[in-house]
């Protein structure tokens, strides 16, 4: 489990280990997350009748790890699927509230969905390379299709930058040529991460982006965001709380009931939420006794 | 349960098994039937000349039914760039865009237009297309057939992109990829060998229908390779004169031409299957 980590504890209480070196623990303050990083704001979305979030306030720091936690049908994927508006993607899909990137509101009229996907990017549960496309291909897809006039060179350079950001570089740069579905799970998952990074966003999603992976590709994943954070705001949806302990500096906990999901309990820094956490439903969640 | 009601449940089982395989065995057996009769019964005009050579006055010996081959190309050509690109239009239409409603609505017209006899569709051709032009033609003849060959291109169009997972569409989506620009350049490659399938099925049902070219094609005893001049030949329809005519040389090269046709079908079909196998 410590493979890769310079400095950890064990808390005594929960067992949970926690990583160090995520950077400053301080509170977090809206108006950072205003000037630089995402402010959501009283969020509700349904699919058709279905109420999927209720009211969820969230602050997503810049440059930081934010990690959303909490059991299966909560609402955590539809949470991160509205700040890239996806959510809408799905038929009789609803969103009202507030989504604001770097203080603008992604819903406001007038607001293209399509703009809003390029400056927030996404990485999926599985791994979801286009099978049709090449390794180089699919980093590029975003540049080419995009109609970004790109000169040859450039995309050349960033389809190398981003693969060499999402740490696949050194495995794939012989057989850029070769279709992507010829690597394995967690190299196609690094490539998906590399094709989302070059489009340069300002944020980026990550779906439960290690479900799919084995423990060593996880491993590489989790060290692949912790580097990344120092340049882009993360997201990171998972029902792994080991792994939200260990990559995040603040955890949003969403929690569901019989009748009625996607409601926020908890939003804090990381360490606050797995050590001294306020609602007796996030203790029971992440010490295990929760369904 | 009894021993006798158990041995009478067996026996018919079995009888009923029995009468299933029968019937399968006649689907098969016909197109078997069908290929080898019409090959004996044409073998003898089955050579070089029925490809090459144009139709002689009746009752005089040799010829061939070269014209009608190359009018069959031109109809069914111009059939498939009419039908085809339209057709895959209204399939990606289905599968991306309509609504559950709409779509029933597009998808419940195609399947009744499938089920249209062909006869119906030609004598709609002749009145809106060869009436207003004053002359029959090959492009009155490609309508009718890209009518027939639309509601098929359509249907198995939207079956093949439906099958495209849809992690795929939200991947390029995420990326800030438009929907269009999705859908041309994401979700149609993957789906390209399906599209090509129905595209080929669809022209093998359109290569052999006869109605609807008897409004709109009519016939033609020499070559034509003019697509609004005038009539023009096809290969069912040459049958169709040939085989109904009293000269025993004309009926014997209806049987060659039919052998021709059918196994042209037959390949085209059998080509489409085995696109859609590989890989």
């Amino acid at each position: 489990m410590a493979v890769g980590f310079h400095t950890q504890r064990q808390n005594p209480i929960m067992g949970y280990e926690m990583h160090s070196g995520r950077g400053p623990q301080a509170p977090i303050s809206e108006a950072d997350a205003l000037a630089g990083g995402v402010v959501v704001r009283r969020l509700d979305a349904w699919y058709g009748s279905f109420q999927a979030l209720r009211g969820v306030d969230l602050l997503v720091a810049p440059n930081r790890i934010t990690a959303v936690i909490g059991p299966s049908g909560c609402g955590k994927s539809t949470l991160i699927r509205c700040l890239n508006r996806m959510h809408e993607v799905v038929p009789r899909a609803r969103v009202t509230g507030e989504v604001l990137l770097r203080g603008e509101d992604i819903y406001a009229p007038g607001v293209d969905a399509v703009v809003v996907r390029r400056r927030v990017g996404m990485v999926f549960q599985k791994p979801n390379p286009f099978p049709t496309m090449s390794v180089f291909d699919n980093v590029a897809a975003g540049l080419r299709l995009n109609g970004f006039m790109v000169r040859r060179g450039q995309t050349v350079e960033t389809v190398e930058k981003s693969l060499r950001q999402a740490a696949l570089w050194d495995e794939v740069k012989d057989k850029l040529s070769r279709p992507a579905t010829e690597l394995s799970g967690g190299q196609q998952q690094r490539l998906c991460i590399a094709r989302a990074l070059a489009v340069e966003p300002e944020v980026v999603l990550m779906d439960e982006p290690c479900s799919a992976l084995d423990p060593v590709a996880t491993l590489k994943i989790e060290e692949l965001m912790r580097a990344l954070a120092k340049e882009y705001t993360i997201v990171i949806v998972t029902h792994n709380m080991q792994q939200a302990a260990r990559v995040s500096v603040h955890t949003a906990v969403m929690m569901m009931a019989e009748d009625r999901a996607g409601e926020m309990i908890e939003f804090g820094p990381t360490e606050e939420i797995f050590t001294k956490p306020r609602d007796k439903r996030t203790e029971d969640y992440i010490t295990g006794r929760f369904g | 349960m009894s021993t006798v009601t158990y041995q009478r449940r067996r026996a018919t089982n079995a009888f009923m098994l029995g009468l299933c395989a029968v019937s399968a065995f006649l689907a098969v057996g016909v197109l078997l039937l069908i290929l080898g009769f019409v090959l004996a019964k044409g073998i003898s005009s089955l050579n070089i000349d029925l490809f090459t050579k144009m139709p002689v006055p009746e009752g005089e010996p040799g010829g061939g039914v070269a014209n009608s081959i190359v009018g069959s190309l031109i109809t069914i050509g111009l059939a498939a760039v009419i039908g085809i690109p339209v057709g895959i239009g209204a399939g990606i239409f289905l599968s991306e865009y309509a609504g559950q409603r709409l779509g029933d609505v597009i998808r419940f017209t195609a399947d009744v237009l499938t089920g249209v006899p062909s006869i119906v569709i030609g004598i709609f051709v002749y009145g809106l297309v060869v009436l207003r032009m004053g002359n029959f033609s090959a492009l009155a003849a490609g309508i009718a057939l890209a009518i027939i060959m639309l509601p098929i291109v359509a249907r198995s169009s939207e079956e093949m992109l439906r099958l495209v997972p849809h992690s795929q569409r939200e991947a390029a989506l995420a990326l800030g990829i438009s929907r269009w620009r999705t859908i041309l350049s994401v979700v149609i490659p993957v789906a390209q060998r399906g599209l090509v399938t129905g595209a080929l099925l669809a022209i093998a049902r359109a290569a052999g229908e006869t109605a609807p070219l008897l409004f709109t094609a009519l016939g033609n005893r020499f070559m034509s390779l003019s697509v609004t001049g005038g009539p023009i030949d096809a290969l069912p329809l040459r049958i169709y004169r040939y085989a109904t005519g009293p000269y025993s040389e004309q009926q014997q090269q209806a049987w060659a031409a039919s052998f021709v046709l059918v196994l042209t079908v037959f390949i085209i079909s059998l080509a489409a299957r085995l696109l859609l196998r590989r890989r």
